[in-house]
């Protein structure tokens, strides 16, 4: 308690590696990934706002930006992100609602279900917004 | 001693209890969950289609009354629902209390910067259309 920068003495949550691989702990670590990328993801749409609400030269670039190869390789990234992270909190709200969805088998299909879902899905937007 | 028997009074003085905001903190981060179920969808299928048009029809889209207090409720569900995740990834994984608590006070600064940077701009846009 005396030094300056003591180490918190709590324990700390297990690292990425001491994992075996399962469909379930990897929905679980994909649902912290993807809300993260949506954190910084905020700052983007944030910037996108402003420019609308400040003047044109900016609102040029983010339109140039989103227009270029890499910037749809980001919006798509980002609406598997959203896609992923929506249908995996539904299911939290699911587990600590209701308790559904809980056994091991359930729960397995259920990550196979929602990386399609997010992946399906995100490709699915963009083909509706290209052709349609 | 009543509401806390699992924790020995030798282990609170130690530092080493619950911090006690953790059943308020799991709530929030549920409570805010449900709005965005609802606001995440509008706000996907709006900005899809805002994007697709031009800067006057993007304004126009933002101008209206609905879209705008939409945009801003949007905006503070998933500031409020993103600075609680990324406060619990924070405290899951940096020990050092030091840069622990700079690293919560800059995630908790940046959410709502963002709020308030978000939030001004459609009520300009909005008070500037002369709704």
């Amino acid at each position: 308690m005396t030094s300056t920068s003591r180490a918190d003495p709590r324990p700390l949550s297990p690292h990425l590696q001491i994992w075996r691989f399962h469909i379930t702990m990897a929905s679980s670590i994909t649902h912290r990934i993807t809300g993260t990328a949506l954190y910084f993801g905020t700052f983007l749409i944030t910037a996108w706002v402003v420019a609308l609400a400040t003047n044109a030269e900016w609102y040029g670039v983010i339109e140039t930006v989103v227009s270029a190869w890499y910037g749809q390789i980001i919006l798509f990234l980002w609406a598997v992100a959203v896609l992923f992270h929506f249908a995996n909190g539904i299911r939290h709200l699911l587990w600590d609602g209701p308790h559904i969805g809980f056994e091991p088998k359930t729960a397995s299909t259920v990550s196979v279900f929602i990386y399609l879902f997010a992946i399906l899905g995100a490709a699915a937007i963009f083909a509706a917004t290209t052709w349609l | 001693m009543a509401s806390h028997d699992f924790i020995t009074p030798a282990k609170m003085a130690r530092g080493l209890g619950s911090a006690k905001t953790g059943t308020e903190t799991h709530i929030r981060q549920r409570v805010s969950a449900i709005a965005l179920i609802f606001l995440v969808p509008w706000f996907v299928y709006s900005i899809i289609n805002a994007m697709g048009g031009d800067l006057a029809a993007a304004q126009a889209w933002a101008a209206k009354p609905w879209n705008a207090i939409l945009l801003i409720l949007t905006a503070g569900a998933a500031f409020f629902h993103m600075r609680i995740g990324m406060q619990v990834i924070i405290e899951d994984y940096i020990a050092k209390s030091g840069t622990k608590s700079a690293l919560l006070i800059l995630n908790s600064f940046a959410c709502i910067a963002l709020f308030v940077t978000v939030a001004l701009s459609v009520l300009k846009i909005w008070i500037g259309a002369g709704a």
